[in-house]
């Protein structure tokens, strides 16, 4: 998968978390998946379709989740506040990849991006040739958080078409 | 969170009328929190672009925080709508997708302002301000008299 492609994820996930957590993260691990995706916690999707289509599913376990709510709802929640874990994930989920998203657009990348969604599932589909899953764990100061990010081209972007005309 | 001079209507001195419009619960508490502390009052809240456009209806709020990618009807689209019935709308789209051609489609179906999440408080109140500068007075200090 290309870094171009990846790296606007790298950049909001650590713009988003760092501010609304008041702390630095960090990138625990990078890796490609093969295996069918299988949910660690709490879990949102969304879907991207257009000139990248795919799928990105942020992924949180229970414990983090707890403290990630709790620090960004600026009350205590208890792991009895599902409703309002399941919310903030899918509201951080929503926040990051909009913000990826947005720096791909101004990159020349054109495509609709749907509401997140809860992923309940216990597993996801598995990647395939044109379809390459990057997992990614970042490490901030109230646990792990993971994404799985399988996208694919549908089309190349504007200038590489102008490039391989030329 | 930071202090902030609270911002009045400037026909009475009463506080700003908030709807916010977010399918998130949590991101519509997080703005009400936020703009609580700008001196507001949040007096409706709606989760897509169809309840938007009722709520206002119904609540003539000063200010409308509206989400773009919701279920049912999206934002700009509410946005269009309110404006176009309610010319004097004040409309601020918040959205995590700030694509350029959403921000200029916004502003020209009548959206006053866009903000980008995640939000940041002090960049919410300077927008909020300018929204209002021609209707809402600030007061001098956070402990001024109405």
């Amino acid at each position: 998968m290309r870094m171009d492609l990846i790296q606007p994820f790298i950049n909001s996930t650590d713009a988003v978390l760092a501010q609304g957590l008041e702390s630095s993260i960090a990138i625990e691990n990078l890796s490609m998946e093969e295996e069918v995706y299988r949910r660690k916690g709490i879990a949102a999707e969304v879907i991207l379709s257009g000139e990248i289509e795919g799928r990105i599913i942020f992924d949180v376990d229970q414990g983090t989740a707890v403290q990630l709510a709790s620090r960004l709802a600026g009350v205590e929640v208890s792991e009895t506040g599902e409703q309002l874990m399941r919310e903030a994930v899918c509201e951080l989920a929503n926040q990051i990849i909009g913000n990826a998203v947005t720096t791909l657009n101004d990159q020349g990348f054109h495509f609709h991006v749907r509401p997140p969604t809860l992923h309940t599932s216990e597993q996801g589909s598995k990647s395939s040739e044109d379809t390459e899953a990057l997992v990614m764990c970042f490490n901030t100061s109230s646990g792990n958080v993971f994404m799985n990010v399988a996208l694919r081209y549908l089309r190349l972007a504007a200038a590489e078409r102008v490039a391989l005309a030329k | 969170m930071e202090k902030f001079a609270p911002v009045k209507r400037s026909e009475d001195g009463l506080p700003v009328r908030y709807l916010i419009v977010d399918d998130s619960v949590f991101a519509r508490k997080n703005l009400a929190r936020m703009v609580e502390t700008f001196g507001g009052q949040v007096i409706g809240e709606a989760g897509d672009g169809i309840s938007a456009i009722s709520e206002y209806e119904r609540l003539t709020p000063d200010i409308v925080l509206m989400d773009i990618t919701m279920p049912q009807m999206e934002g700009i689209e509410a946005a269009e709508k309110i404006v176009r019935d309610h010319p004097g709308a004040r409309v601020v789209m918040v959205s995590s997708v700030g694509y350029q051609e959403n921000i200029v489609a916004a502003l020209q179906r009548g959206a006053r302002h866009f903000v980008q999440k995640p939000v940041k408080p002090e960049v919410l109140y300077e927008v909020i301000k300018y929204v209002m500068r021609d209707d809402a007075t600030t007061a001098k200090s956070a402990g001024a008299a109405v």
